[in-house]
């Protein structure tokens, strides 16, 4: 197990009783490291032992073996206490795992065993190096854990905002806007901006938690959904009659007539679309970079009320009163999954950030989990109220509005869940919710107002600089615009696995060929048709020309003919092998063929 | 009860000063990049649209030659000088960098055949048609004094080429027969022929460097050995070869650019088939030189353009061509792996970048990341159908794009044809030639 080298290493520790420094990364390790540390010692007195015995003799010789066979030794005679590179836990190098290890290629393929491997040791080599980073990420998670025999889920909103620090105590607050009642809630990708829009026309941007109102119009209609688009510049506004796009100083820049009674929105960043879903029960995809209408699918299942996206794939979820929930992208006409969720219709959707899990609650009063990869129901619920409105956090937190009710799940998934996490009772019917990204935020929109709640333990702790900065300067926030422009995904690309792409084709030549023949309707391989050439003197005149034509389909059906003999002859032969093996093994008697008939 | 709420303070976040750089916190969560192969498409798409927008090769031209330029050489100590020869006889010295004429000198009555820089860098030799052999000084002659050869050898035949070796103070020519000189001898130390024939060029091995190869008229290649009296063995192809030159990484790989419009790569030790047959070009290929990295290498062709191929890989990755540029009698490839230099009939010398879309200068090193970046992605989807498309797409003048077409049909054409031969045959009668085999008839020892 361990060179002489370090065995003599071994032993100064031994001697001296100091015990080595504790590193951060030795923690979840430390069962583990005890035991083989155990192992080690046993190991080292028995070597102790042998040594002994042997240095009567050959003292002077052995020393000088073991100086030489340890490299790497330092010249003062101490050597590094922490060899080799940091150990990284496990579960960190499994979250940045991509895929499995390819399956090598035959011995011919050198060229490509030699690539595969090559490309293999750069990803491994990533691999580790982004999970080193992650040990250095600068903040955790939030957290609330309750007093023995005391439920979190009784701990109220005050209670938290008395404990935590000041600027986390003002991120609880109510706004009463009583007048132009129930609220939707939408955050910015970057969790800085909040847009409420009021069911009577009330529209209204904040920066919340400066709480300085950018923004605020009536738009003198009834508002079904508010939207903020790439960045907080611009937002869509589904009023009654068609979509309106607004820019953050409430200046109407868009009003598209092609999208009427617009029920619904979703916005998917990284394709720069706008879904919506009508109550005429069309989907459709606004192109917000170019303005162009990507797609518009007639679902023919009535009013569209409950939508969401999967933030995986973007693969847009649209509820129905008949209890299924359907998966739409911009390519296909149908649907692309149909799934019986409940019986009696679904009031609410949401999938998880890793577009794992779907939650959806129906008016059956049931809250169920899916797994939306393999399409399996997970968990089941009963809520007394029902749920109307979900939203699931960064973190995977669930939370679930019964009436005016808000109440937080944690691991619906994993656990069957009992109680919640978290409840909070608002003034009136809850209408709209969402969760801050990158805090532990939860906005609630309702019949009196707007109630921003602390989730601890709801929000990414640690954001990307590149993706999505709440910090971004307007310098910085151009630059990225400019960016996400430059690759925005194009919206053929939208499908059920969005790795699809990266994979090996592995369609056979045959496949390709045959889906080539259909989309052209002829064959463009198949063997042209045999046209006799003209020949001068005579040489075409219809006998000849006959008679050429039917030597050429002769030797056609000479070759098709020696090709049917050919696999004839095959199976004859194999028919043969196979006899023959029966024939060896039924002479070969058993001890059981007295019980055979 | 515990409780933590995120709470981050914003002075961790932001710079402190306008003067600093923003700060960039990362996270390298899978959870928080989605749909990384779609957007790492649409970059490699971006990057290989920037690549063919970008793609601007052609930088200099450098006038002054009267007459074709027959030939060039590159300095072995200085990136920035060239030499090259025309058909009246004249050498010019360029600099390259001011992509100016810093000497010229008539070196010859008739043309200039071959011109070596020796390894010194000290002086060169020029060959030419008036049979003699002339080694110069690098440096011009000062103010009054006139330019005079150092050394002048007179042959009995017309010279056609001359190499020098990579250490030693020894000289091979090449004619109506490859001699072996020494620098301080009027007479060569050793002469092979092997039959009656005239030699194109002679080249030394730049590893094992006793050893030459030289291209001969009778459509054969000979390699020699410069200790052995008798050269070491040829092979024998169905057309002539024009020149050749080593892979200086692999130096038993060397390629010869052949009159049948194609070139190829063999390996020292098995001349009984080529390695890689180079195929693209419509004429005959006249010159073809190597780059230092030995990863590729640059053809010029009678059919106006120059090819650029990868040493393993049968078709070319960029052709050059313009609209003034004739015949590319001979090509060089810069030391420093970042230029083409070529010569071609109507007296001009072109400054090309090897690689069409790099930006030259100095790159900062996010420009430089950036690059790298790019590139790997494109090498990474190199093979979706859209990205292989736009790469591979290049404008080609009219005759050369409709030849292609044609020489391609006649390809066609002679394939259907052996195969309904093979069809009418008794079995195996007509065996299956792969086109490496097709080019060489035989090799003698």
């Amino acid at each position: 197990m361990a060179s002489p080298g370090e065995a003599a290493v071994g032993n100064t520790h031994v001697g001296e009783k100091k015990k080595p420094t504790s590193r951060y990364w030795e923690e979840p390790q430390e069962d583990g490291k005890h035991e083989n540390k155990v192992g080690e010692d046993g190991e080292q007195t028995e070597r102790s032992l042998e040594k002994k015995t042997r240095q009567t003799h050959k003292a002077k010789k052995r020393k000088q073996e073991e100086d030489q066979g340890d490299g790497n030794k330092f010249i003062s005679g101490k050597s590094d206490p922490f060899p080799g590179p940091a150990p990284i836990p496990e579960d960190r190098l499994q979250k940045f795992k991509r895929r499995d290890k390819t399956k090598k290629p035959r011995r011919q393929h050198y060229k490509l065993k030699d690539m595969i491997a090559s490309s293999e040791e750069a990803s491994e080599m990533a691999q580790k190096q982004a999970a080193r980073l992650d040990l250095l990420l600068p903040e955790d998670a939030g957290f609330l854990e309750g007093d023995e025999d005391e439920d979190t889920c009784t701990i109220s909103q005050e209670d938290i905002a008395d404990v935590v620090d000041i600027t986390s105590a003002t991120k609880y607050f109510d706004l009463k806007l009583s007048q132009f009642g129930p609220y939707r809630v939408d955050y910015s990708k970057t969790g800085r901006q909040l847009l409420l829009g009021g069911r009577r026309g009330h529209v209204a941007c904040i920066d919340w938690q400066s709480k300085q109102l950018m923004c605020e119009i009536n738009v003198m209609e009834s508002v079904n959904d508010v939207k903020w688009l790439h960045s907080e510049a611009m937002y869509a506004v589904a009023q009654k009659k068609w979509l309106h796009i607004y820019d953050s100083n409430g200046i109407e820049l868009h009003c598209i007539r092609k999208f009427n009674d617009v029920l619904r929105m979703q916005f998917l960043p990284y394709h720069f679309l706008l879904a919506t879903a009508s109550a005429t029960s069309f989907l459709q995809y606004l192109d917000v970079s170019v303005g162009k209408e990507v797609a518009a699918i007639c679902t023919k299942t009535g009013r569209l009320d409950v939508m969401c996206q999967n933030p995986h794939n973007a693969v847009i979820h649209l509820g129905h009163s008949n209890g299924t929930v359907t998966l739409w992208s911009p390519n296909q006409k149908e649907a692309l999954v149909k799934m019986l969720c409940h019986q009696g219709g679904v009031r609410s959707v949401t999938v998880d950030k890793t577009g794992t899990y779907m939650v959806t609650s129906g008016m059956d009063k049931k809250l169920k989990v899916y797994d939306i990869r393999a399409f399996k129901p997970l968990k089941s619920y009963f809520l007394p109220a029902g749920a109307s409105c979900l939203s699931l956090s960064q973190r995977g937190l669930l939370s679930a509005a019964t009436g005016d009710i808000v109440q937080v799940y944690r691991d619906v998934w994993t656990t069957p869940v009992s109680k919640p996490y978290m409840a909070h009772r608002v003034q009136r019917t809850i209408w709209g919710m969402n969760f801050c990204p990158f805090e532990d935020v939860l906005g609630v929109g309702h019949g009196e107002g707007f109630t921003s709640m602390l989730i601890p333990g709801a929000g990414e702790p640690n954001f990307d600089g590149l993706d999505a900065n709440p910090y971004r300067s307007a310098k910085q926030r151009q630059e990225w615009e400019v960016k996400a422009l430059l690759e925005k995904i194009q919206p053929e690309l939208i499908s059920l696995d969005p790795t699809e792409l990266g994979q090996v084709d592995r369609a056979t030549f045959e496949q390709r060929h045959q889906d080539r023949v259909k989309a052209l309707g002829f064959d463009p391989l198949a063997k042209e048709k045999f046209i006799p050439k003209y020949k001068k003197k005579g040489r075409s005149s219809t006998g000849s020309v006959e008679r050429r034509k039917r030597q050429v389909a002769h030797e056609d059906q000479r070759d098709v003919i020696r090709k049917t003999a050919e696999d004839k002859m095959k199976i004859e032969k194999e028919r043969k092998k196979r006899e023959k093996k029966e024939a060896v093994l039924s002479s070969q008697r058993s001890a059981l063929d007295r019980f055979k008939k | 009860m515990k409780v933590k709420v995120l709470s981050r303070n914003p002075d961790d976040y932001v710079r402190e000063t306008k003067l600093d750089i923003q700060r960039v916190p990362r996270n390298y969560d899978p959870a928080l990049h989605p749909f990384e192969v779609s957007r790492e498409y649409t970059r490699a798409l971006n990057a290989t649209k920037l690549e063919r927008v970008f793609a601007k090769p052609f930088l200099a031209s450098l006038d002054g030659h009267r007459d074709g330029v027959n030939c060039m050489a590159k300095h072995t100590r200085n990136l920035s000088t060239l030499l090259s020869g025309s058909c009246d006889g004249e050498v010019k010295l360029w600099n390259l960098t001011k992509h100016e004429c810093v000497r010229t000198l008539q070196a010859h009555e008739g043309f200039v055949r071959g011109m070596v820089v020796r390894y010194c860098g000290t002086s060169f030799f020029t060959v030419g048609d008036d049979k003699t052999i002339k080694q110069w000084k690098m440096e011009a002659p000062g103010y009054g004094e006139e330019e005079e050869p150092l050394n002048t050898i007179l042959g009995k035949t017309v010279f056609t080429g001359l190499d020098h070796h990579q250490k030693d103070a020894v000289f091979a020519t090449c004619g109506q027969q490859v001699d072996i000189w020494d620098e301080q001898r009027s007479s060569p130390i050793r002469s092979f022929t092997w039959g009656v024939d005239s030699f194109s060029s002679v080249r030394f091995n730049p590893v094992e460097t006793e050893l030459l190869a030289s291209c001969a008229s009778d459509r054969s290649i000979v390699l020699y050995d410069m200790r052995e009296s008798a050269p070491l063995k040829k092979v024998i192809m169905t057309m002539r070869s024009n020149t050749l030159c080593w892979n200086p990484m692999e130096a038993y790989y060397f390629t010869c650019s052949n009159e049948d419009y194609n070139l190829y790569t063999y390996d020292m030790r098995y001349l009984d088939r080529p390695v890689t047959v180079h195929m693209d070009h419509v004429s005959a290929v006249l010159d073809v030189d190597y780059s230092p990295t030995g990863k590729e290498f640059v053809s010029a062709s009678f059919d106006k353009t120059i090819r650029i191929f990868p040493k393993d890989s049968g078709h070319s990755r960029e052709v050059y061509h313009t609209k003034r540029m004739q015949h590319v009698i001979c090509i060089k490839w810069s030391s420093d792996n970042k230029y083409i230099l070529s010569g071609s009939d109507e007296m001009n010398i072109r400054l090309w970048k090897a690689n069409a879309a790099e930006k030259l200068g100095v790159l900062a090193p996010r420009e430089r990341q950036a690059a790298n970046y790019s590139q790997k992605l494109k090498e990474k989807f190199q093979h979706h159908p859209q990205i292989r498309r736009i790469a591979h797409h290049r404008h080609l003048p009219k005759n050369i794009y409709h030849q292609t077409k044609e020489l391609r049909v006649m390809k066609e054409a002679r394939r259907r044809k052996e195969r309904n031969v093979r069809k009418h045959s008794k079995p195996g009668s007509v065996p299956v030639v792969s086109e490496k085999e097709k080019h060489v008839v035989t090799v003698v020892k």
